[in-house]
Formats: structure tokens, sequence, C-alpha cells
């Protein structure tokens, strides 16, 4: 078969399936677009000198940032769920977990109903099994 | 002419190289982990490969939202660690092979694959974990790299088959390169973990060891697993196998596995390592 040949994938259902999946935000094009001064507001600590900044005064920081009322609360509350549902990606968001010196492990146990103990516990078990948390209509 | 000689799949954990760094690694949870890497040290010994093409991703360290490159390959001279946050890891700077990675990056674009070319960047834990766990912590790095760079992190990554199809023209890249060396080439990432959400913490061994499975052997049907099957059984991270794909393609049709280790868990992850050749 030539190139020229292959269909075209349907991107809408390509989109519609990755919304799809239980307690799971795909970092889409559309999030990637809507959380972009999120996630590069977060990247910003990555320097050391913006970290001391962002400590000194957290609010003051953030209102350098064209960033949503909505989303400075949610960054302010370290509310991860919010900000993922704002677009923000974990490896961005990850920065901000370094600036408050919490593991990544800790970070992720907090978007789920788990306490950290919990968590690692649950890791150590084994994980999270993939039954029933693979398909919101499927059920499966 | 150079040879591609392995391919090597690994995971890339962060907290192995925190491990690695703090001497942790024959401690009670870190020492099964370490174990099923033995093996591939001794042997990385002998067989000493000149250059290694190391396939991994960038996690919002070089690169930040202004630029997503779906491949990139690092054509300069060395590169650093990068500082993620907590400072640099204390590793040597990385070696590149200028000379062989241009030669891939214009071999790559006339075979029309368009990759975005780097000049200068530093490395994240995608690139530097993988060598700790294949050479430990030598004074220099044993080997020199050609770093290649696959956007997982915004969709649409690139297909199964776009990443199995570019191992093709790198194997083919390597072949006409001029240089009696030896190179490697290894996939990095995953295997399943979910780092986001309420459904975080997910892991998959039976999904892992069936994908594991389907490189060892000659059929490439592994090109073929839809994104959504990544995500819906490994996790959302787990996409990160796609890049195993780029070195098993490079690998031609049939291998040998030469070693094989899987370990639940490291932090929210699924560990996988495997050691291929090439054996058409
Ligand atoms: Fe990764």
């Amino acid at each position: 078969m030539s190139e020229a040949a292959k269909p075209a994938a349907d991107i809408h259902a390509y989109l519609a399936e990755l919304e799809d999946i239980p307690g799971t935000r795909v970092y889409t094009a559309a999030r990637a677009r809507k959380g972009y001064h999120i996630n590069q507001f977060a990247m910003s600590l990555m320097k050391g000198e913006n970290r001391e900044r962002f400590k000194a005064d957290e609010r003051a920081y953030l209102d350098e940032w064209p960033i949503s009322e909505e989303a400075k609360a949610a960054l302010l509350k370290r509310d991860y769920n919010t900000l993922l549902d704002l677009g923000g990606n974990v490896y961005f968001l990850s920065k901000l977990f370094s600036t408050d010196g919490l593991s990544f492990a800790e970070a992720v146990s907090t978007m789920t109903d788990m306490t950290f103990p919990e968590y690692r516990d649950m890791m150590l078990k084994g994980g999270r099994s993939p039954e029933g948390n693979r398909s919101i209509k499927g059920g499966y | 002419m150079a040879r591609l000689t392995a391919g090597v799949g690994s995971s890339h954990v962060p907290l192995l190289g925190v491990a690695v760094d703090q001497g942790k690694t024959g401690d009670d949870y870190f020492g099964p982990i370490f174990a099923g890497y033995e093996w591939t040290r001794e042997w990385e010994k002998a067989e000493k490969p000149d250059v290694v093409i190391l396939v991994y991703n960038d996690h919002a360290s070089a690169f930040d939202m202004k630029i997503v490159p779906t491949f990139a390959i690092g054509c300069g001279e060395r590169y650093k660690p990068a500082d993620e946050g907590w400072g640099p890891r204390k590793v040597p700077d990385v070696e590149g092979h200028a000379d062989l990675a241009w030669h891939i990056a214009q071999s790559l674009i006339l075979d029309d694959f368009d990759m975005t070319i780097i000049n200068e960047m530093d490395v994240d834990h995608g690139l530097t974990v993988p060598l700790s766990m294949m050479f430990g912590q030598p004074e220099t790095w044993p080997v020199k790299v050609v770093p290649l760079a696959v956007n997982v992190v915004t969709y649409p990554v690139p297909s199964g088959n776009r990443c199995w199809a570019l191992g093709e023209a790198i194997a083919r890249a390597v072949a006409s390169f001029p240089e009696d060396i030896n190179v490697q080439i290894w996939g990095t990432g995953g295997m399943s973990h979910q780092l986001q959400g309420p459904r975080a913490g997910l892991l998959n061994r039976e999904w892992d060891n069936k994908f594991l499975d389907m490189l060892e052997s000659d059929s490439d049907a592994a090109r073929w697993i839809p994104h959504i099957e990544y995500l819906r059984e490994t996790g959302s991270e787990g996409i990160e196998m796609v890049m195993w794909l780029i070195m098993r393609g490079a690998l031609g049709k049939k291998v040998k596995t030469l070693h094989r280790h899987y370990h639940i868990p490291c932090s929210n992850t699924a560990i996988g390592h495997i050691v291929l050749e090439p054996a058409d």
C-alpha cells in the first residue's frame, strides 16, 4: 500500500476516545492550549531565583502571569485535579511539587482518594488494577 | 560500515537515578530492581559499544510548551545533565557523536522523516537514568550518545507504526555510516504507570509482559497497538512504551532475546528491561 492510499485517521473518534478513561485527563491539544500559561508558570520554577520570589509571595508571583482566577486559586491550594482540568500537565506541575519539597509519588497521591501511606501501600501490593478502570462508557 | 548490534529497552524512572546517586541500589526496595540489570552491566562491559542511539523523552526540562518537536535528534558535541528542580544530577556530561548524529539526521530527512535538529540542550533523567542503570557510576560515560527525543506528552504523540518505521529508517542510516563502529539503540520509558488524576497508580503486569513478548517475536504486530490501548491498559504515562518500538523497529524482523527483567513497583511505575539482538 502506498503512503498516499493510507486512509486518514478519524481525528474526532480519536479525540473522543481519549475522554473515555476514568479518572484521567489526557494532555490533548485542547488542554495544552487552555493550560499554556499554567504550565509555563510552573516551568519558570526551574530557576532558583523564581522559586525564591514565588515562595516569598505566591499570590504576587502568580499575578505576573496571564492565568485565570480559578487557576490561581487552584495553584495556591495545590489542587492538582482542578489544575489538570484547566490544562495543567503533570510534568510541568511537578516543578511546583519539587518547589514544595514533595516527592513525585506523594504529590501524585494527592490526586487520588487515598492518603500517601495508603497509596504507597497500594503500589507495594502491585498498584491499581486496570479492572473496571479502562472505560467510562464500557465500564470495564 | 557502522554495525547496529543490539537493542535495549529500559524504564527511566527518576527515583532509580536517586537510588544510584545515594548508594541505595542494594537495599530491600531497590535491590530486586537493580539485580535485574546486573546481567546487562556485565554484557555491556564485554560488548563495548562505541555509540548508543538513546531514544527517550524530555520531561519539561530542555523543552517547555513553546516548542514541541515530535522527533528530535541531538547533533551536538556534548550535553549537560539538566537541573530538574533539585540541581543537576552529579553524573558525567554526556558526550555526543556529532558525525553519526548528523549522518542519521540527514539520512532520515531524505528518507521522509522530517526531524528536528538540536544543537544544544540539557538532558534529563529520561536519558541519564538508563546510562546509570547500564554503566553504574563511572568517571566518564563509556559510550558516546546520540539523543533522540520523542514527544510522548502532548497529544497526539506519534503512532506506534510511525515509531517502528523510524526505527527501520535509523537502521538504514546506521548501515550507511562509513566508520566501522559498534552502535546500540535503546528505547526507554514505561512500562505501565499513571502519574495523574484519581486513576493514578495504575499498573498492569499482564499487559506489560504481553508487550515484552511481542517485542521478542518475529511479528511486527506491536506497531499497530493504538494509543487508546496503552492509555486504557497501562496508564496515561504508559504511552512512553511507543519509544521502545523505535528500538525494536531498528532491529529487523527476527530478534534473539538475551535478557529480560520485570519488577513492580518503583515509586509509581512498573520497571521493564529487555536486551535484544538482531537475528535476521
Ligand atoms: Fe518518562
